[in-house]
């Protein structure tokens, strides 16, 4: 436990270091929060949003994509990176027990994510006087869901890609996706064609629904379940497919 | 002799097709600084990493510190230091920060204080990984490697890339690791290294051991005898083919050369000397480690 807090802080140092990907992590779901914002405003439309305010609606579903992005993104490429660089290969020939190489790089996502969404929360309070969660439990429940369902996803890309640059590629990729179709940007009501049907496989929309539960008491379906699915899922194949180089 | 440290017998490796390790065989005593020399290819990294559980053996039996990497990994890892070819750390980790971190690995780590002074990196303490010299790296993967305070440290082409001084600090490192009563293996391609620095090694050549002793013994064995030169104005030298342990004179110009076995220079040296002729630049030629490497990796003409 020991070894895992002081890998942890030393990650999360490292993290800190690196100049762009803290402003991409920080500054990227506030740039969202103005657009859409700035757009929709917080007015009521019973036509959209299931007849919520705009950013009432769209608050917690960004709330769930700061955990994708450090979950699909900053996950992928820093562990990617480290094999790629050998940083892997000489933690393993040192006994470093590949769940504290894992474990620590969570660790360090979900306080990344946690400082990202608070930042977003506090700003969204000011700006546009967005409602207090319903449920802080719920809340909490599916940010840690999320969380460990992106964290999942992450360490398999992380594991399967082989460098950082085609970490960084797919990862944006697939965020972007799930960004559009998920339903942290258009509404999933105005989807047409496959793009709904789409939407409704990518994690992101599941873990959007999971927090507009616990925040807004709207309906989740299995959504709870799917997520806590792709965690188990994600969890079984990295575990299958890490490689140290 | 102590007992072995590391025993391998009849390892063996493959990657698809290609056949990296086909039979090595070796015994590493405690407290010796060991060499495996081997042309680019010949399967060095492939039989150290196999010892320390980094590659899957296929075949052969493998012991180190009385455990096999195939079943105990783990508990070889706790107990060795390890330099690797192509690994690295994180550019902004720093010098500070890698060893504390990698001293924590097991409980009696050394303090991350003392082996900053020890490799001469105190004045680096804060510096990042990514802004040191080639040179200060490789002090800094000798320091990691021996952070868990190790009873064998495997270095792996340590000394390539680095200029001739920084070479020779390093091997002056890798002799204070023995010193301090730590199993040194040591895989390199440079024979002056191996020569100065290797109690025993072995010679590996397409994945097979070609030669194995001590560098003394294996110039001996494959030196090709002795070489004794000297500068000789004019005279008739035929006669010297008659002195003891001579098997053959040639001269170039006024040039010397005489070949034979053994202690060859002192009955050549008293032969001059009994005729009155005294060169200034009498010398015995050693044959080198590489002449021994040539010798025995060199590829036949087809």
């Amino acid at each position: 436990m020991k070894l895992l807090g002081k890998m942890s802080w030393l990650e999360l140092k490292l993290f800190l270091r690196e100049p762009l990907t803290v402003l991409f992590a920080l500054a990227l779901p506030l740039l969202v929060l103005f657009v859409m914002g700035g757009v929709f405003g917080n007015e009521v439309d019973a036509e959209f949003y299931r007849g919520i305010g705009a950013m009432d609606y769209y608050v917690p579903a960004y709330v769930a994509l700061v955990t994708a992005s450090v979950g699909l993104i900053s996950l992928p490429v820093h562990i990617a990176g480290n094999r790629e660089l050998g940083v892997l290969k000489r933690y393993h020939a040192s006994g470093m027990p590949t769940w504290i190489v894992v474990a620590s790089s969570v660790v360090t996502m979900f306080v990344i994510a946690l400082f990202s969404a608070t930042l977003l929360v506090v700003v969204a309070k000011v700006v546009h006087d967005i409602v207090f969660p319903e449920s802080m439990l719920g809340v909490v429940a599916a940010f840690v869901i999320s969380g460990l369902a992106f964290a999942a996803l992450g360490v398999l890309l992380g594991a399967v890609l082989p460098n950082a640059r085609a970490a960084q590629a797919l990862g944006v990729l697939l965020w972007f996706v799930m960004l559009i179709l998920g339903g942290a940007g258009p509404p999933p009501e105005v989807l047409t064609g496959v793009m709904d049907p789409i939407g409704k496989i990518t994690p992101l929309r599941h873990a959007i629904r999971a927090m507009q539960d616990g925040w807004l008491s709207l309906d989740a379906g299995l959504s709870w379940l799917i997520i806590g699915l792709v965690f188990v899922g994600a969890t079984g194949a990295a575990i299958r497919f890490f490689r140290w180089e | 002799m102590p007992a072995p440290v590391v025993t391998v017998a009849n390892l063996r490796k493959r990657y698809g097709n290609f056949t990296a390790v086909s039979d090595v065989s070796f015994d590493v005593a405690e407290g010796e600084i060991f060499g495996i020399l081997g042309p680019n290819g010949a399967g060095k990294t492939t039989t150290v990493e196999s010892l320390q559980g980094l590659r899957s053996i296929e075949g052969g039996e493998v012991s180190v510190l009385g455990f096999d990497p195939r079943t105990n990994a783990a508990e070889i890892r706790r107990r060795i230091g390890s330099q690797l070819q192509e690994s690295a750390l994180p550019d902004r980790m720093k010098v500070w920060e890698a060893l504390d971190l990698f001293g924590s690995l097991r409980a009696g780590g050394r303090d991350w204080r003392e082996l900053l002074g020890d490799w001469g990196l105190g004045h680096k303490s804060e510096a990042r990984f990514g802004s040191l010299s080639g040179g200060q790296q490789q002090r800094l993967f000798v320091a990691l490697a021996l952070a868990n305070d190790p009873q064998l440290v495997f270095l792996d082409e340590m000394t390539t890339g680095l200029d001739p001084a920084s070479r020779r600090v390093a091997w002056e490192l890798i002799r204070r690791i023995r010193e301090q009563g730590t199993t040194v293996v040591l895989v390199t391609h440079f024979m002056d290294e191996a020569e100065t620095l290797c109690d025993r090694l072995v010679v590996i050549d397409a994945g097979t051991v070609v030669a194995q002793g001590s560098p003394q013994g294996l110039i001996a064995r494959y030196g090709g005898g002795a070489r004794v030169c000297f500068s000789h104005g004019d005279g008739n030298l035929t006669w010297l083919r008659n002195v003891p342990h001579v098997t053959d004179v040639q001269r170039n110009r006024d040039r010397v050369e005489v070949r034979g076995d053994g202690p060859v220079l002192a009955y050549v040296a008293a032969a001059l000397v009994e005729r009155g002729i005294a060169p200034v630049d009498l010398r015995q030629e050693r044959a080198t480690l590489e002449d021994v490497f040539l010798a025995l990796t060199e590829e036949e003409p087809e």
